[in-house]
């Protein structure tokens, strides 16, 4: 052999652990259908369960209260439909194809109501506009009305009212989809039609917005689908529709196999939503190609039109985030001697460690998952993971029955098995506990995780694990030492993603925690249902406060993407 | 080269095929390298001599034929080694430095498992046998490409590889530094004495680096050999075009013959009647003022001077039907209209069927 050299041995001595993972074979695609299996398991199993014999329960559900569910769910979904629609669209337009004072700041602004749940500016406008309220009172005062019957006013506590919360909260998707959209196209299309004699008007109409639709359609499908997950107001305003159906079918009548019926309808709703939802992203690149925009042909407004402007793009922020900030905090500062105590630190604990474990859980199966498709590019484990990431879309009332019936029926055969051979009781293993809570979340946020993982798993080039590989690294050493260390940044953000979005979550939490296990959502929650709103604003301006840490660091996205700022 | 030392510690790929999806890209591909030999694939893009490399790699694994390393079989059919565990050095187009690790790092990453002391040893040698001493505290980002490339470098040879892989390695740099690094790799690479497969779309880039070049095209080898032989005795037309511009000339096969406006050519092993194509290389082609017997007659179109040589555009035949190519070396600038005498250099015109 030339110069001597000496090639090491074929085989490695002492072969360590993660070489049981063999190249990028069976053992990734494994491990992404059985995660895939795993996450998709409650869906099917709601689904399932419109094939089940269906017993009196169910006629007498279908006679009562299911037209009303589907008819209230329709109107939500118009109502917020065309309010997300009005709100997240116009400012969108407004702020990036017009000059006024303040548009560059609505930029990013215009973000803050995603950082409130759709509950809490609930409580707020309730205690707000209740007959009791400061807004009545003063009106009263105005007009020295005496009584309710002196005057008319909106019912908040309403199907409107509710579809008016939601709106507030949801049109930032709109707005960010829109606003994306409109940006991406301007370079090219926008500036075209102008050197072709457009005004700014008329190339938005004829030019920007058909562009822009199904970047529109997608931000329109993605808050409709946040409307039916919602529970917290319309359970709080006693509006009838599927998740608080699914909810009193399963705690006030125990009938596990209706609340899935009742689950599987609502999913079809979903699943039509999520196929609109697919098909318009096919259409558009909505996400942010590049960081750069180049200077977009902007209409100077001035005098009344740019006060019109700045009013119409000040509504949304201050009805969705100020005026209900503005109150929790005047509550907040009522009732801190009284609120603030070793039971709130309890809860504010046990929402951490939740919010925590939940993180560490999706995102270490999101990466899992992620790499897993990275390895065995086949037609299966794309697919698996598509399917796992599907469960952003099911409403947190279907998924904690779909994971509620498998688990109580393994707990009960365990049972069964123990006491049959052993004469033992194990009781509840699965449910009531926060393994069930953990598994409810991980199948609900783990497509924010994968997303967040897989685009910057993308970003590194295959040339990194080839090079890692061929200088001896397994598969499993290559993601632990090249990279892990390379996706540090993205995989905090989707922890932190993850664990907002626990922290806001309700209608799974309440239907699945373990006994007497309370989170800072469940408490404001039963505190407004007690009629003790400033008592709740402590915990809700809680989830507030880290609800706006991932706001912030999407606007200051945003605000560094700025268009204008070339290079 | 000796083909019994590929046998017991090259490379060699026995009728290998691979697919992607039903879409054949590398098909019956045969090929030894021996210990100390640098063979290029060369190609054009989408021949499938990327795919060829990872597969050697263990990269991808190969739906047909087998690859032995080292005189062991890495892959056929029943097994499949992985890359961790081959042994190879591969040195990718955008080098694929660990961003997040030092040079030295980068370089220790292969040899895992050592003590500490041997490591750094390790490290320190490679660093200088690429001329990077010094460089072990530094991030990639801080490198010029150059560097970046010779780091790369050392980082494969680091490990001892039996067999370095080389994909494009030279086309991130900007040509004036490519010459230079591409020297430099050449002597690192035949001094450590690996056997070496080196993928490149550029013919003079394997010719300057080679001393096999294998010729692919479509999945398949159309021709190996020393960089010599695929230039004066092409196994076909392709081969011919594929390492420079080449006159265009066809005919139909008479008496043994093919005639043509530039004179009749042999065309061995070809039909009677069979229509046949002529290549002549603009190398080929010689000029003179005064008349030679025999000699067919141009007329100059135009003349370049490109640098080391000259390019003077001709019209030949009666009428002037052949726009002919002429490359002479130095500085040869004919006055436009001006007539000249053609002759040609037999060793670079190839008579092929067409």
């Amino acid at each position: 052999m030339p110069n001597g050299v000496a090639h090491p041995p074929f085989t490695r001595p002492g072969r360590r652990l993660d070489s049981l993972f063999p190249l990028d074979g069976w053992g990734w695609r494994g491990a992404g259908v059985g995660i895939a299996g795993l996450v998709a398991l409650p869906v099917l199993v709601v689904l399932a369960s419109l094939f089940l014999p269906t017993g009196p329960i169910w006629s007498h559900l279908a006679q009562t209260v299911l037209g009303t569910y589907v008819a209230n769910s329709l109107f939500l979904m118009l109502g917020v439909g065309i309010g997300t629609f009005l709100m997240g669209v116009g400012a969108a337009w407004l702020v990036t194809l017009c000059r006024f004072p303040g548009a560059r700041s609505f930029e990013w602004a215009l973000l803050l109501p995603m950082a409130m749940p759709a509950y809490v500016i609930a409580y707020a406008y309730t205690g707000l506009f209740d007959f009791a309220g400061p807004v009545q009172e003063a009106l009263r005062a105005l007009f020295g009305w005496k009584s309710r019957r002196d005057y008319w006013f909106p019912e908040l506590r309403s199907l409107p009212g509710a579809a008016a919360m939601l709106s507030f909260v949801l049109y930032p998707y709109v707005y960010m989809l829109a606003r994306a959209a409109f940006l991406e196209q301007s370079v090219c299309a926008l500036e075209v039609s102008r050197t072709l004699g457009c005004t700014p008007w008329r190339s938005f109409r004829t030019v920007a917005l058909p562009l822009a639709r199904p970047a529109i359609v997608a931000g329109l499908a993605l808050a409709l689908m946040e409307a039916l997950n919602d529970f917290g107001t319309v359970q709080y305003f006693a509006v009838d529709t599927f998740t608080t159906g699914i909810y009193r079918t399963w705690l006030g009548l125990g009938q596990s196999g209706a609340a899935a019926q009742l689950g599987a309808i609502l999913l079809l709703f979903v699943l039509a939503l999520l196929l609109v939802e697919r098909v318009s992203r096919g259409q558009a690149r909505f996400h942010h190609a590049t960081g750069r925009y180049r200077n977009l042909p902007r209409y100077p407004l001035r005098g009344g039109k740019a006060l019109l402007a700045f009013v119409a793009c000040l509504f949304p922020v201050a009805v969705g985030f100020l005026v209900p900030g503005a109150m929790l905090l005047a509550w907040a500062v009522e009732t801190v001697p009284g609120t603030l105590d070793r039971r709130f630190l309890g809860l504010a604990g046990n929402t951490f460690i939740l919010a925590l474990l939940a993180a560490i859980l999706a995102v270490s199966v999101a990466v899992l998952l992620a790499y897993a498709k990275r390895l065995d590019r086949t037609m299966i484990t794309r697919a698996a993971a598509r399917l796992a990431s599907l469960g952003y879309a099911v409403p947190g009332s279907v998924i904690a029955v779909g994971v509620l019936v498998p688990f109580a029926f393994l707990d009960n055969a365990l049972d069964a098995f123990l006491r049959r051979t052993f004469g033992l009781s194990s009781g509840l293993i699965l449910t009531g506990t926060v393994a069930a809570v953990l598994f409810a979340y991980l199948v609900r946020f783990l497509a924010v995780a994968f997303q967040a993982v897989e685009t910057s798993l993308g970003r590194i080039t295959p040339a990194m694990e080839a090079s890692a590989r061929t200088l001896g690294a397994t598969p499993l050493r290559a993601l632990r030492r090249i990279h892990l260390p390379m996706m540090k940044g993205s995989l905090l953000t989707a922890a932190l993603l993850v664990f907002v979005d626990v922290t806001k979550e309700l209608p799974a939490t309440l239907m699945m925690r373990p006994f007497n296990f309370d989170t800072l959502a469940i408490r404001a929650f039963e505190l407004a249902s007690d009629e003790r709103l400033p008592d709740a604003a402590l915990p809700s301006l809680a989830i507030v406060l880290v609800s706006i840490v991932p706001t912030i660091l999407l606007s200051r996205a945003i605000a560094r993407a700025r268009p204008g700022d070339e290079g | 080269m000796n083909p019994a030392d590929a046998l017991h510690h090259g490379l060699v790929l026995a009728a290998v095929g691979h697919a992607y999806g039903g879409q054949k890209v590398v098909a019956e591909v045969s090929l030894a390298v021996a210990p100390g030999e640098l063979v290029c694939l060369l190609g054009p893009s989408g021949c499938g001599k990327t795919t060829t490399l990872r597969i050697a790699a263990g990269l991808e694994h190969p739906q047909e034929g087998s690859v032995r390393l080292g005189g062991r079989v890495v892959a056929d059919a029943q097994q499949r080694l992985p890359p961790e565990e081959r042994h190879v050095g591969f040195l990718f187009q955008d080098y694929a430095l660990f961003p997040h690790l030092d040079v030295a790092h980068n370089i220790a990453f292969g040899l895992a498992g050592r003590p500490k002391a041997e490591i750094d040893q390790r490290v320190r040698a490679v660093l200088a046998q690429v001329g990077m001493e010094g460089a072990e505290a530094q991030y990639p980002h801080t490198l010029s490409g150059g560097q970046q490339q010779r780091v790369a470098l050392a980082r494969a040879l680091a490990p001892n590889p039996r067999l370095m892989l080389l994909d494009e390695p030279f086309s991130g740099l900007d040509s004036r530094l490519r010459d230079q690094v591409r020297d430099q790799t050449l002597h690192i690479l035949k001094t450590s004495g690996v056997a070496t497969l080196m993928v490149t779309h550029d013919p003079e880039e394997a010719m300057f680096m080679a001393d096999r070049i294998a010729l692919m095209r479509e999945g398949r080898i159309v021709q190996v050999g020393p960089p010599e032989e695929l230039y004066f005795r092409p196994a076909d037309a392709f081969v011919a075009a594929f390492f420079g511009e080449v006159n265009r000339l066809a005919g139909t096969v008479q008496g043994g013959k093919v005639a043509t406006a530039l004179g009749a050519f042999a065309a061995p092993g070809l039909a009677e009647g069979a229509q046949a194509l002529v290549l002549i290389r603009p190398e080929a082609v010689r000029l003179a003022s005064e008349e030679v017997e025999g000699a067919a007659l141009a007329r100059v179109l135009a003349a370049r001077l490109l640098g080391r040589a000259s390019l003077v555009h001709l019209a030949v035949g009666e009428p002037e039907r052949l726009h002919l190519h002429a490359r002479i070396p130095g500085r040869f600038l004919p006055a436009e209209g001006e007539r000249l005498a053609v002759r040609l250099d037999p060793t670079q015109v190839f008579v092929f069927p067409a």
